[in-house]
């Protein structure tokens, strides 16, 4: 068995758009072109492949896909995906849609599309796309080779953003694939928050494949949110990479309630007296594969990483939890911190869990916990001994269980949403 | 309101209870006293529906209805309320939160309008009173954190927000230096209106001065060997259950 896919549909129909659309934005044919040798050389990996033994993405990769479909999508389609005091950035099937989107762009910070931003801003955007994320991976390559439009945010020196800026990417049709490109750049002292959410309105077979990578100066402070809530129909490949800067801030916090299959990566570099936090959450039923794999570079000395992953897996779902942590030789004075914890609510549920430290300094405090359990009897039968019925207590046991995590989304909209989603997934009323 | 009729209960196939038979009328105080592992919490886990206990025989009569038969929270609903040996600590769950769904639930299965925010903390803030429980405990997860003795009184203010017909009391007296003990006893006095029952399941004598009982039970191997007036808990207290036991032994 080998540990790619050879002649995976994907990368075939892959490679014949790239050399359709190469040509369409000139500024980024260079950067599209070596990414798109890189990919052509390059096989979609097997579950022989050590990073992706658990998830079977075979049949993903197999099928075919168109990669752009023209559909008339109107405000109130996008409604219910909305956060009440954020801005929103909004793409339909990977085109930028002016009319839907409402946020605001100042000098001190740049928010636009990329294909707008390229114009408006080369220099600034090609600094920084595609210099972080590594385009030798297959799904990073090809969404590289393909980046035609994307989200950026450019926040310059000591600028702060108070609102949060969701990238929004409406998909509609079947069989298609979508490939979202972030680009956050903050500049010393600068703050911003993130969004990346996926409302697919109607389609069978979805796939989307994003990239966000993300570069924090020193002392900037950046909140990222992932919120997947897609149902069935969609399959996620994420990967989320960020580089900080000394005395910089960098929190990502992915959440997922659903999909067919979702694959997270997530990398983050480390300076000096950095904080790195990595907050998720998995709330999956059916037949959802909910797969994250987190690494944390510890580069420098003195810097703080912490990260609380929570899963809570019913029917046949299947959760993947697979952290890194790097402490180089350098990184003396380094604390790590990881945990997962993982609750499975079913018999056919499933958890595989590694934790992976590799740890060169010898002055550091690391730590790690992973756990699989069924939900406490002694808890359940405190509630319902009190009158609670087994539904509603098992309910509020489970957000009991997640609002560790619920409670690090320091936006108080934003939090309300993760809140009501959890709590609607988990049929418990807030009270 | 309650008759405990030849019960018998085990746990992994070990027999714990060998046919109970008690009978409590509205507004009565009993009191269950025995050595360890007579199967004094046995008893009161049994009847609250607690799901590790095999029930091998007999039945259970509550108010014309089948105990046994009912779910734990259709028990509570119900109006039995068990105050907890070990009471859960639950993080993540505010102490108020879990109050309000509770007591709702209850309200809501008696056909009662369920609380709102503002009648329910009206309601809270009068019943904090009757076991002088801190303010500040209601905020916090139910339990987390919380002294053996805080413990014990939010278990007596629980119970005094769920208004229950039956309260069965686990050893509440466990654990509590003299004077929290005095105030889960008051607690539970002011709580005694002539209708509302209790089963106070006791190790030691003490808790009895304050809770005064009208029967007293003694529990010994899964039977009640012996039973008397509030007497008999100062008789015991004084002696100790070995004159008890031998006389049982004796007999057999």
């Amino acid at each position: 068995m080998s540990i790619v896919i050879e002649n995976a549909a994907l990368k075939n129909n892959a490679l014949s758009y790239i050399e359709d659309t190469i040509e369409k934005v000139p500024a980024l044919v260079q950067l599209r072109t070596e990414a798109a040798e890189t990919f052509a050389s390059s096989d979609f990996p097997s579950i022989q492949h050590e990073e992706w033994k658990y998830t079977n993405i075979k049949k993903l990769v197999s099928n075919t896909y168109s990669f752009s479909n023209d559909v008339n999508v109107t405000a109130a389609d996008i409604q219910d995906y909305l956060i009440e005091g954020t801005d929103v950035m909004v793409f339909v099937n990977g085109v930028y849609n002016a009319s839907l989107s409402s946020f605001t762009s100042t000098d001190k910070v740049i928010v636009a599309p990329l294909s707008e931003a390229i114009e408006k801003h080369q220099d600034l955007v090609l600094a920084h796309l595609g210099k972080y994320a590594d385009n030798s991976l297959p799904f990073v390559g090809v969404n590289t080779a393909s980046v035609v439009e994307g989200g950026f945010v450019y926040a310059k020196r000591n600028a702060l953003s108070e609102t949060p800026l969701m990238f929004l990417n409406v998909i509609s049709g079947d069989n298609i694939v979508v490939q979202p490109r972030i680009l956050a750049v903050l500049e010393e002292g600068a703050q911003a928050s993130i969004i990346e959410r996926n409302a697919v309105i109607k389609g069978e077979a979805v796939l989307v494949n994003s990239v966000a990578e993300v570069n924090v100066a020193e002392r900037a402070n950046l909140s990222h949110l992932k919120l997947q809530d897609e149902s069935e129909n969609t399959s996620l490949v994420t990967l989320s990479e960020a580089q900080q800067a000394d005395n910089s801030v960098y929190h990502n916090i992915t959440i997922t309630t659903g999909g067919h299959i979702v694959r997270n990566n997530l990398n983050i570099a480390l300076g000096e007296h950095c904080e790195g936090l990595m907050t998720g959450l998995y709330l999956v039923k059916g037949k959802t594969l909910v797969d994250n794999h987190t690494m944390v570079d510890h580069k420098m000395p003195n810097s703080y990483s912490n990260e609380l992953y929570k899963g809570i897996l019913s029917e046949k779902s299947k959760g993947v939890f697979n952290g890194k942590i790097f402490v180089r030789e350098d990184a003396q004075k380094t604390n790590a911190f990881q945990s997962n914890k993982n609750i499975l609510l079913s018999q056919d549920a499933v958890v595989d869990t590694k934790p992976q430290l590799e740890i060169w300094a010898d002055d550091v405090s690391c730590s790690h916990g992973c756990t699989v359990g069924a939900l406490d009897e002694e808890p359940m039968f405190y509630l319902r001994a009190r009158g609670i019925p087994e539904d509603k207590a098992r309910g509020l046991l489970i957000y009991a269980f997640a609002g560790d995590v619920i409670e690090k989304i320091s936006n108080e909209n934003v939090r309300a949403l993760v809140e009501k989603i959890v709590a609607a997934e988990m049929g418990y009323d807030l009270i | 309101m309650l008759k405990i009729n030849d019960l018998k209960a085990s746990i992994e196939d070990k027999e714990i209870l060998k046919g109970i038979n008690l009978e409590i009328k509205p507004g009565e105080v009993h009191a269950i006293m025995g050595p360890n592992g007579s199967g004094k919490s046995t008893l009161a886990s049994v009847l609250a529906g607690r799901e590790d206990y095999e029930v091998d025989g007999g039945d259970v009569d509550f108010d014309g209805e089948d105990l046994l038969e009912m779910a734990p929270e259709v028990r509570a609903q119900k109006g039995l309320f068990l105050a907890f040996q070990y009471p859960v600590e639950i993080p993540g769950v505010s102490n108020t939160n879990f109050l309000r769904t509770a007591v709702n639930e209850v309200r809501k299965a008696r056909g009662e309008e369920p609380y709102n925010a503002a009648n329910f903390m009206k309601e809270m803030k009068e019943k904090m009173q009757i076991v002088s429980i801190d303010k500040s405990l209601m905020g916090r997860s139910l339990n987390e954190g919380f002294s053996g003795g805080e413990k014990k009184r939010n278990e007596i203010f629980h119970m005094a927000m769920l208004d229950p017909k039956l309260a069965i009391l686990d050893e509440t007296d466990s654990g509590l230096d003299i004077d929290a003990l005095r105030i889960v006893a008051n607690g539970v006095n002011t709580l005694r209106d002539g209708n509302r029952s209790f089963v106070v399941v006791t190790h030691y004598q003490r808790l009895l001065d304050y809770i005064v009982p009208d029967f007293v039970h003694v529990l010994y191997k899964g039977k009640i060997v012996k039973s008397g007036t509030k007497e008999l808990a100062l008789e015991l207290e004084e002696k100790g259950y070995d004159w008890i036991i031998q006389e049982v032994e004796g007999q057999n």
